[in-house]
């Protein structure tokens, strides 16, 4: 079960409206490393894994959500009074001809999201590092598009969403030390 | 492993042809955040006060990592 | 519409302080799935914890429940479903 709760995880505050980085910030909305990735990812994987680490999955994945959120709030903002004029001309013309100005999981490129995008495997080191792999990938996604913004608002929250891709990567990096352990929960200093 | 031990940017020097159509970027980097040098946490590490932990993304220094946009090597020799 | 509800300054800062004490208890979940025996942890994450539940209806005097389900009480009529969502404000 899952409890919805009426706030973001961070103010996130956008200081123009600029449609053209929403075009970009959507790769983290519906692409393959994006928000909606690492949440279905984790919470999906998390019924074959060890019970250890299970707990792990979950928040990390619950979190995940919390991300989707404030993508989907920046994307919102960006795009909220643009007309179809200032959509074309942002290069969002395709978006904007299948969705007006709603939000869609794609990503950049206008691909839809697909299950290709994650995995399962059911073997615990290989998901682990799958996790790893993806938060690295997403920090990258963060760092290729604070590159190319310059609001100085909306990239504050692209830094906290890119740290806690450091943090989420640290966490499953542990967890792999975990299940590596010879004894069963045994001391690690 | 102490914070400063580690750097949290590398950098390279690409092969640069006379015939590169583009400037070339000489001195290329990419980013080695915290998570690759940590190990597993240890207890008790310092951590920010909690207004500076929400800005920072992260409870504790030790996982702090910058980012304020590449390093574009484009005008080095 | 007149309707529309504004949030005075102070509900903002109440949000950020909320925002705040709900980022180490974040933190510190995610840290002690790693390290569950970490007393100090355990100890600062109940505290948290408990900040956190003051805070809520102090929150909720703005904004109506902050969850639903049966986990804030309601307010009549039901102020659920009210505007501001959280990507609005």
């Amino acid at each position: 079960m899952w409890i919805y709760e009426k706030k973001l995880q961070y103010p996130v505050k956008v200081g123009t409206c600029n449609p053209m980085l929403a075009k970009y910030l959507i790769e983290q909305y519906g692409g393959a490393d994006g928000e909606l990735s690492a949440a279905l990812r984790y919470l999906n994987q998390r019924y074959s894994i060890p019970d250890r680490v299970i707990g792990l999955l979950t928040d990390i994945g619950t979190e995940e959500f919390a991300h989707l959120e404030m993508i989907a709030t920046m994307v919102y903002k960006l795009t909220k009074d643009a007309t179809a004029e200032e959509m074309e001309k942002a290069g969002l013309g395709a978006h904007y001809a299948n969705h007006d100005n709603a939000l869609f999981y794609h990503n950049a490129a206008g691909a839809p999201w697909t299950a290709t995008y994650i995995q399962a495997k059911g073997d615990p080191i290989a998901d682990l590092y799958e996790d790893i792999a993806a938060e690295e990938k997403a920090r990258a996604t963060y760092q290729w598009i604070i590159d190319m913004s310059d609001d100085p608002d909306l990239n504050d929250g692209l830094k906290f969403l890119r740290e806690r891709e450091i943090v989420h990567s640290q966490r499953f990096r542990e967890a792999v030390e975990m299940l590596k352990e010879e004894r069963d929960r045994q001391k690690i200093f | 492993m102490h914070m400063n031990e580690f750097t949290q940017q590398k950098y390279y020097r690409p092969y640069v042809s006379p015939f590169d159509p583009c400037p070339p970027i000489r001195v290329k980097s990419y980013v080695t955040p915290p998570q690759l040098y940590l190990g597993y946490q240890p207890y008790n590490l310092p951590q920010y006060q909690p207004q500076q932990a929400l800005y920072a993304g992260t409870l504790w220094p030790a996982l702090f990592s910058p980012y304020n946009g590449r390093y574009w090597g484009r005008e080095e020799a | 519409m007149s309707s529309q509800v504004q949030f005075p300054k102070e509900f903002y800062q109440l949000m950020e302080e909320l925002q705040v004490v709900d980022f180490v208890l974040v933190e510190l979940t995610l840290y002690l799935d790693t390290h569950p025996e970490d007393y100090a942890a355990i100890q600062q994450f109940n505290e948290a914890s408990y900040h956190r539940r003051i805070l809520v209806p102090k929150v909720e005097q703005y904004m109506g429940p902050l969850q639903q389900f049966g986990h804030s009480y309601s307010g009549y009529p039901w102020n659920w479903n009210q505007a501001p969502w959280p990507w609005q404000i």
